[in-house]
């Protein structure tokens, strides 16, 4: 067993199996398990009718994101301001509840490190590489990016989870997405996931785990792994996964959940004898080159609707099979878009710079490099930065970068999921167009009939810029 | 969990692939701290159009629905599946679904059938008109003219499906070996329990 070699997700899994059954389903041990409003109130109702504990509340974490609404939190006297929305005031009060009734340690909606959950979990040093991370929300993938196997589960998994700290699960298929060569300047950790769903399409690691692999990624921030693994999901990989390194060890050290001292160093000896061993088996290789890769925006209502910046709206009629054609033809309509567009035409009413994939500090850098010392476009109605935590707030204030995007006329707002899905009032209005820095760009995803182009930090405050999509490379340098 | 055998009736031909968790319930609908009602804006974007199959007279409380490739890719909720139980469906077919959903699916007892592409394509055509069987114990779909689609099933979901168990119950009787992986685990990797301790009371 130990002379095979083994790629990282099947150690972590090897080690985290508690019993293997003989149809091979598993009963994985959970390490990590982070909770938020909007997919936990039913499975604490139905611990509480069974008259279940939680098993180990000191491995779970709870953070409302979803549902606050991201403006200002307390009046002058520090008082809490009311939630207006009856439905999710009583999901939040819920929350606030229900975790301290189990034993489990919750950051409030106007605590300094209130986030969006998978923004929290590697800030805090909840989230470690070799562990298991589950969180009832897909994006869980983005802890992925400090190599630990994390992944999104239902609500029914999330009170198993509570209840007895695993999970029954199948191994995952491996997948290794290796990214050879370097990225050109102005393109970002985001244009590179984009480019890759594109390339391997929305259902392209069903049934299998991602490893990112390649110098890119060794290269690569802290920020830029999570923002790569955070969209696994949607190629279809339920985790994505990037082997730790120094990068990794560096960021975690010293944070409130890391380990210390002695324990430390003992950790950082496992977490480096995680690497994929040489001449592992991965079921599935994809091979990307990076230089070929631009700045890249989505054109349609999937994430694999994706294009090139200097590119141009494709014809359905373009795409092979018939299926594609005539889900092509459906986002065209939806996103009133006429085939040969060139992109960089394509007018912009409204902006989102946030969501757990780009809103940590070096996403707001980015667009804060760009918007320096300009100001959007007049038919740019609504632009909006939301940090993932309030810890990232902080910092951006540090460095004077809320200025910056104030002085540019964007709104400055308090951390949660904002505008990324549209369960609190970040809404961008029917029939306009939003360049989001988010994941998803699904029919009715950032508001009923709202059109959504995914794009990074840096192309968000292009396109704020100049009013329409823009190459960022051109306003870049001057 | 109820116990699933025979699931017969009209079934939904929807067809359409890529039918995120979006479309099968909306994100304003999850503001809910219960399971109950979800049906009410389940399939709400599809539903708007006049001549959607949701809202065929034929097609009320069928309990089946047919639908493309990658079925209930997306999001985690398993609001989705929710909704889909309180409109009264209790069965997908479909060439393929997302791991998550299917997951989901399972756990809330509905049963989530694969079959290839050319199969499902005799289904939807014969669901316009007639009802369907799907036969959970001989793990076969029937059509009224002879069709027999066999279908693969995971060995401990059907287990759990034709017997309404409830997967948490039957891990809880794992404790002793879950117990015995948490000494391990403490005795190899002692800093996994370490948070708590270490973790700074925020200010
Ligand atoms: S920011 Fe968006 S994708 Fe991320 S957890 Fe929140 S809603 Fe989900």
């Amino acid at each position: 067993m130990a002379s095979k070699p083994r790629t990282l997700y099947e150690k972590i899994w090897d080690a985290h199996v508690v019993e293997r059954h003989d149809d091979g389903t598993c009963l994985v041990y959970i390490d990590r398990h982070l909770v938020h409003e909007v997919t936990s109130p039913q499975a604490f109702e139905a611990l509480r009718l069974a008259g279940r504990k939680v098993r180990r509340p000191d491995l779970t974490l709870a953070v409302p994101d979803h549902n606050l609404p991201t403006t200002a939190r307390t009046d002058e006297a520090g008082r809490r301001l009311p939630i207006e929305d009856q439905q999710s005031a009583a999901q939040l009060a819920a929350l606030e509840r229900n975790a301290p009734s189990f034993g489990i340690h919750y950051i409030d909606a106007v605590a300094p490190e209130q986030g969006i959950v998978h923004v929290v979990g590697p800030e805090q040093g909840f989230s470690l590489p070799g562990t298991t991370i589950v969180c009832g929300d897909s994006h869980t993938a983005a802890h992925g990016g400090i190599g630990a196997l994390a992944f999104g589960i239902g609500t029914s998994e999330v009170e198993h989870v509570l209840a007895t700290q695993t999970l029954l699960l199948r191994p995952s298929k491996t997948m290794e997405v290796r990214v050879e060569g370097a990225l050109g300047p102005g393109v970002t950790p985001k244009d590179l996931i984009l480019h890759i769903i594109g390339v391997i399409g929305t259902a392209g690691g069903t049934g299998h785990v991602i490893e990112y692999r390649g110098e890119v990624f060794e290269r690569m921030s802290v920020e830029g792994r999570l923002t790569v693994c955070n969209m696994s999901i949607e190629g279809g990989a339920r985790a994505g996964l990037i082997a730790p390194d120094d990068t990794i060890f560096a960021y975690l050290k010293g944070r409130p959940y890391s380990p210390t001292g002695e324990a430390w160093e003992k950790a950082i000896d496992w977490w480096r004898s995680l690497a994929t061993d040489d001449g592992a088996r991965f079921d599935k290789s994809v091979v990307i080159d990076a230089s070929e890769i631009e700045p890249t925006v989505s054109w349609g209502t999937s994430p694999e609707d994706v294009v090139p910046i200097g590119g141009k709206v494709p014809a359905p009629e373009s795409f092979a099979d018939q299926a594609k054609k005539d889900a092509a033809r459906k986002s065209l309509d939806y996103m009133g878009l006429e085939p040969g567009t060139p992109m960089e035409s394509v007018p912009i009413e409204n902006i989102f710079i946030g969501s757990c994939t780009n809103s940590r500090i070096e996403d707001l850098r980015a667009a804060a490099a760009v918007l320096k010392g300009r100001t959007k476009a007049e038919n740019v109605r609504w632009a909006i930065a939301v940090p993932g935590s309030g810890l990232v707030k902080r910092q951006a204030e540090e460095e004077g970068l809320d200025r910056i995007f104030t002085d540019a006329g964007f709104e400055w707002r308090e951390p949660g999921c904002s505008a990324c899905l549209a369960m609190n009032p970040d809404k961008v209005p029917a029939g306009e167009r939003c360049a989001s820095t988010s994941n998803r760009n699904f029919v009715g995803r950032q508001g009923p009939g709202a059109r959504t182009h995914l794009l990074s930090p840096a192309m968000a405050a292009a396109a704020a810029v100049t009013g329409h999509l823009t190459d960022v490379r051109k306003l870049m340098g001057t | 969990m109820k116990q699933v055998s025979t699931i017969h009736g009209r079934a939904i031909p929807l067809g359409l692939k890529n039918v995120d968790t979006d479309v099968i319930i909306p994100a304003h609908w999850l503001k809910t701290v219960s399971r109950e009602g979800l049906g009410r804006g389940a399939f709400e974007t599809i539903r708007q159009a006049p001549g959607n199959p949701f809202d065929v007279e034929d097609f009320a409380n069928a309990p089946i629905l047919i639908a493309g490739d990658n079925f209930g890719c997306g999001s985690s909720r398993e609001h989705a599946a929710w909704a889909m139980l309180d409109m009264g469906l209790t069965a997908v077919i479909a060439p393929s679904f997302s791991d998550i959903f299917s997951g989901n699916a399972f756990k809330n007892g509905i049963l989530a059938v694969e079959l290839p592409q050319d199969q499902v394509d005799r289904l939807l055509e014969v669901a316009k008109d007639h009802a369907i069987t799907i036969d959970l114990e001989n793990q076969v779909v029937t059509t009224p003219f002879q069709d027999r689609f066999a279908f693969d099933i995971d060995p401990f979901r059907k287990h759990c499906l034709t017997n309404g168990l409830d997967e948490i119950g039957l891990t809880l009787e794992r404790d002793a070996v879950i117990e015995e992986h948490e000494t391990e685990r403490a005795a190899g990797l002692p800093w996994l329990d370490a948070s708590r301790k270490n973790r700074r009371e925020h200010a």
